[in-house]
């Protein structure tokens, strides 16, 4: 499954606004724009917005579950490059993970990783290296 | 305002110690939706966030910095781990501003915060780019 080319099961998430809140307290980054939509638009957000952090660990958690465990993970990392807006209902927003081999040597593998809310692209490069 | 001459190079921290426990671990893991997170003694891949996250509130909380943090924009972050961290493990972090580069009304930030045990074991670098606008209004 190390081969390049090869396609990892894609993971879809769902993200609301409890889980934000349960988020902010998990990780101590209580900035009102993840919670606050009065803050949120006064700095221009549409709405209150999920933690990069949080749909980075999201990503984490997709390939932590095709690697078979954490252990492996050399490097891991992304730019954040749109926001997901997390709407105030029960659905909030989807979060879709697909990952694919594009590198390998002896017994290291690149993966490149899509992570996309509503079809657009929230993460910029995301990327790890995994031992294999 | 623009940034703060010599910035660059400059470190914040170490913490103070952090002890890394099972609960918090489980708590961490369920935030992200991993309810069934099966080992809980190995931290979730973003974790060591939480331990660098300390040494980054001292970077913007002291005032020769200049950062306003209502003007940063979180652009980009990776971990390069040497193993999770797990339960039981005592860890400071310590941040060091990597580069500092302007463009077009932003400056980005370069920090890299190393998260280390007691005895010195690098377990951790966490480098996040930081985008903060100069605009005051």
């Amino acid at each position: 499954m190390w081969d390049i080319g090869h396609e990892f099961p894609p993971q879809s998430y769902v993200v609301t606004r409890a889980d934000l809140v349960r988020y902010a307290g998990a990780s101590g980054d209580f900035n009102p724009i993840h919670w606050s939509d009065r803050v949120a638009r006064e700095v221009g957000l549409p709405g209150v917005v999920a933690h990069g952090m949080f749909t980075l660990a999201l990503a984490g958690r997709a390939l932590t579950a095709w690697a078979g465990s954490a252990d492996r993970v050399v490097s891991f990392g992304a730019r954040f490059t749109a926001p997901v807006v997390v709407s105030d209902d029960d659905s909030g927003a989807r979060i879709d993970v697909t990952g694919r081999v594009t590198a390998r040597d002896d017994d290291r593998a690149t993966v490149e990783l899509t992570v996309t809310c509503a079809g657009v692209r929230v993460l910029g490069a995301p990327k790890a290296v995994v031992r294999c | 305002m623009p940034l703060y001459p010599g910035l660059a190079g400059r470190t914040f921290g170490p913490t103070a110690p952090y002890g890394v426990g099972r609960e918090k671990i489980t708590e961490f893991a369920s935030a992200i939706g991993d309810q069934e997170h099966e080992d809980a003694d190995t931290a979730p891949l973003t974790f060591p966030i939480v331990a660098a996250f300390r040494a980054m509130e001292m970077f913007f909380a002291d005032p020769s910095v200049g950062i306003d943090l209502r003007h940063v924009v979180h652009g980009a972050q990776r971990f390069e781990q040497v193993r999770p961290l797990r339960a039981g493990d005592v860890v400071t972090a310590q941040l060091t501003v990597d580069s500092v580069r302007s463009a077009a009304g932003v400056d980005l930030v370069n920090t890299r915060t190393e998260v280390v045990t007691m005895s010195g074991e690098l377990l951790c670098a966490a480098s996040a780019t930081l985008v903060h606008r100069e605009e005051t209004s």
